[in-house]
């Protein structure tokens, strides 16, 4: 398979005050299209910032990120947000909804970015929706939803514009047992069936378990890419 | 599209925090419906200066308008190049119930001075009658709306200047030309004034309060009015010639530290509501971070975040300032009555409503600045590390 990521010589520094933090030194690591990767490591070791990077939420201080041939630590503020919009999709910890917004709404914002007229926005969210288990549950406000059933939304919302990259930070971390499992089986069919490229940071062994390879990193380090 | 949605979400975020979001409306009508009091207050201090007539003169003593100039003046006035008509009139001061009751009174020449006021419209019938009445009177519609006076009334006034009680008999009531005309003044006969203080002040007698002189042209209100003070500047009483409108405006400029205090308390209203406005976007910029960066992350451009904190801004102010121009209205109403006649004109003009209308979005726009200036430069990581 192709590799759709591309990272050589990777590094993120930080400012604190005069100081310098170095987060991330000299990564190089490539992830194919559909593979599924779980990144690992202690606190501080610099595995968010790569997802961040990964994302294109933020740049790196040196090195190149190619994703699906696209320089996007080049790229400008305005044209990385329309990449972002079209080619990666976010899960979070805490889901990020718009608690002011219905399921249905959540997880039509990424659409209205697109040129899909209302009608075809309609379908795109119903089959999402129907896809996470969640049509029935289209109306209600995230407040009005379990914490996994908040989280199996957000997982629409990151799907709904068939974006090349999901990006998952700790997708599970603020779920119980069940709720965890059905969102990593959600992920791992969205893996399997669709054939969506993810990367997901987690701190949970058995969380990492579910990728096809696990990528440790130590101090800003690559410490070890394994298949799981 | 984004655009039509961006509405929804300001629409549906104004009605989030209730609460709060309608204590800030609440404070931003109380500031718009302040703003709107204080300037009808400003504006209807000068509303006597505003109607006045451009080709109108006022002589008085040029000692002060406390000494009185003799009645023989008229026929040297109109003798005058440029004047077209001259009457006169006294301030009587009179008391009608208590000093509450207070309304303008006037001692004027019966035949000459409604000819010099046509902005006070008068039946020909009921003025033939006011004529011929030695104590008639002609009152304004408002005032004899209030005390339900109608003609044919009597009507005591209890002197201060001249002491004694006066009656008088409603001959007819007036209206102004326009709604800007004051229809609080009460009219009666210079002469019956002047019989009255002959047999009891001789010494005071044939005297006026002030002319009032019509100009055949309003342009050469300078050249007349130069004239006329140079014609009796060696005579017993000198004279000072202004036009109405500095007339009136020597009046304002009596209380004038006053409206400037009114003026300011005015404005730092406007900025007080809006310190406590942007207080209240600050804080909710500050609650929704992670939500601002989430949508950023998604795509969504700085400058629509910046739109979505600016709407929500912009529609609590213009929310609490329409609640506010609403409530100034029966307000201000409300205030003239319990003023009495302190304002002969008490009116919130179109002018008003879009200065308050513009406050309240003066408001809602600054308040908005600095919330959504810092949102749209942070960070999306940074944002999505913020706690909620």
């Amino acid at each position: 398979m192709p590799a759709l990521i591309s990272i050589s010589r990777l590094g993120k520094t930080y400012r604190r005050g005069n100081q310098p933090v170095p987060v991330l030194l000299d990564i190089n690591l490539e992830i194919e299209a559909g593979d599924y990767v779980s990144l690992m490591g202690p606190s501080g070791s610099g595995k968010s910032t790569l997802l961040n990077l990964l994302a294109g939420i933020d740049k790196p201080t040196k090195g190149s990120l190619l994703i699906d041939g696209v320089d996007i630590s080049a790229l400008p503020e305005t044209e990385l947000a329309a990449w972002r919009a079209a080619n990666v999709g976010f899960v979070f910890q805490f889901y990020n909804l718009m608690p002011v917004l219905t399921a249905f709404e959540n997880v039509e914002l990424p659409l209205l970015l697109t040129h899909l007229d209302r009608k075809q926005r309609r379908e795109h969210v119903e089959h999402a929706l129907a896809l996470v288990a969640l049509a029935d549950r289209m109306d209600h406000y995230p407040n009005e939803l379990s914490g996994g059933q908040q989280q199996r939304v957000a997982i629409a919302r990151a799907i709904i514009t068939d974006p090349k990259l999901i990006v998952a930070d700790e997708p599970t971390g603020d779920l119980d047992r069940n709720s965890a499992d059905d969102v990593l089986n959600l992920m791992d069919r969205l893996n399997r069936e669709l054939g969506k490229t993810i990367v997901m940071v987690t701190h949970d062994p058995k969380c990492a378990a579910r990728a096809r390879r696990c990528v440790h990193l130590e101090k800003g380090e690559l410490m070890l890419a394994a298949a799981t | 599209m984004a655009w039509l949605y961006l509405l929804r979400l300001v629409v549906k975020n104004v009605g989030r925090n209730r609460l709060r979001t309608g204590l800030t409306m609440v404070g931003i009508a109380v500031a718009i419906i302040s703003y709107g009091m204080l300037r009808t207050i400003v504006q209807s201090w000068y509303a006597g200066a505003e109607q006045s007539s451009a080709a109108r003169l006022i002589t008085r003593n040029d000692s002060s308008l406390a000494f009185p100039l003799p009645v023989s003046y008229a026929g040297d006035l109109r003798k005058i190049d440029g004047v077209s008509a001259v009457t006169w009139a006294n301030w009587f001061g009179g008391i009608y119930i208590d000093e509450k009751h207070f309304f303008p009174q006037f001692a004027v020449d019966a035949d000459t001075y409604f000819t010099v006021y046509p902005e006070y419209k008068i039946s020909p019938e009921a003025l033939e009658v006011f004529r011929h009445e030695r104590r008639g009177a002609i009152v304004g519609a408002k005032i004899a709306k209030e005390y339900g006076w109608k003609v044919g009334d009597q009507i005591p006034l209890k002197g201060t200047i001249y002491p004694g009680t006066w009656n008088f008999t409603i001959s007819g009531i007036y209206t102004g030309a326009d709604d800007k005309i004051d229809e609080t003044q009460f009219i009666f006969h210079w002469d019956y004034l002047n019989e009255t203080v002959k047999a009891v002040l001789p010494s005071q007698a044939d005297n006026v309060g002030l002319f009032v002189v019509n100009l055949l042209h309003a342009s050469d209100s300078a050249l007349v009015s130069a004239a006329i003070d140079s014609s009796f500047h060696n005579s017993l009483a000198a004279t000072h010639t202004e036009t109405q409108k500095a007339f009136q405006l020597g009046f304002v400029a009596m209380v004038d530290t006053i409206l400037v205090a009114i003026q300011t308390v005015a404005y730092v209203v406007i900025l007080i509501i809006m310190a406590v406005m942007a207080n209240t976007m600050a804080m909710t910029a500050r609650e929704r971070t992670r939500e601002y960066a989430t949508l950023k992350a998604l795509g969504f451009s700085p400058a629509f975040v910046m739109a979505l904190i600016a709407g929500e801004s912009v529609a609590i102010a213009l929310i609490g300032g329409v609640l506010g121009i609403l409530i100034t209205f029966p307000l201000a109403s409300a205030f003239h009555a319990a003023t009495g006649h302190l304002f002969a004109i008490f009116e919130v003009t179109p002018l008003t409503v879009l200065l308050q209308l513009a406050a309240a979005l003066f408001v809602g726009v600054m308040s908005a600045i600095a919330p959504a200036w810092h949102t749209s430069r942070l960070r999306i990581v940074d944002g999505l590390r913020a706690v909620s």
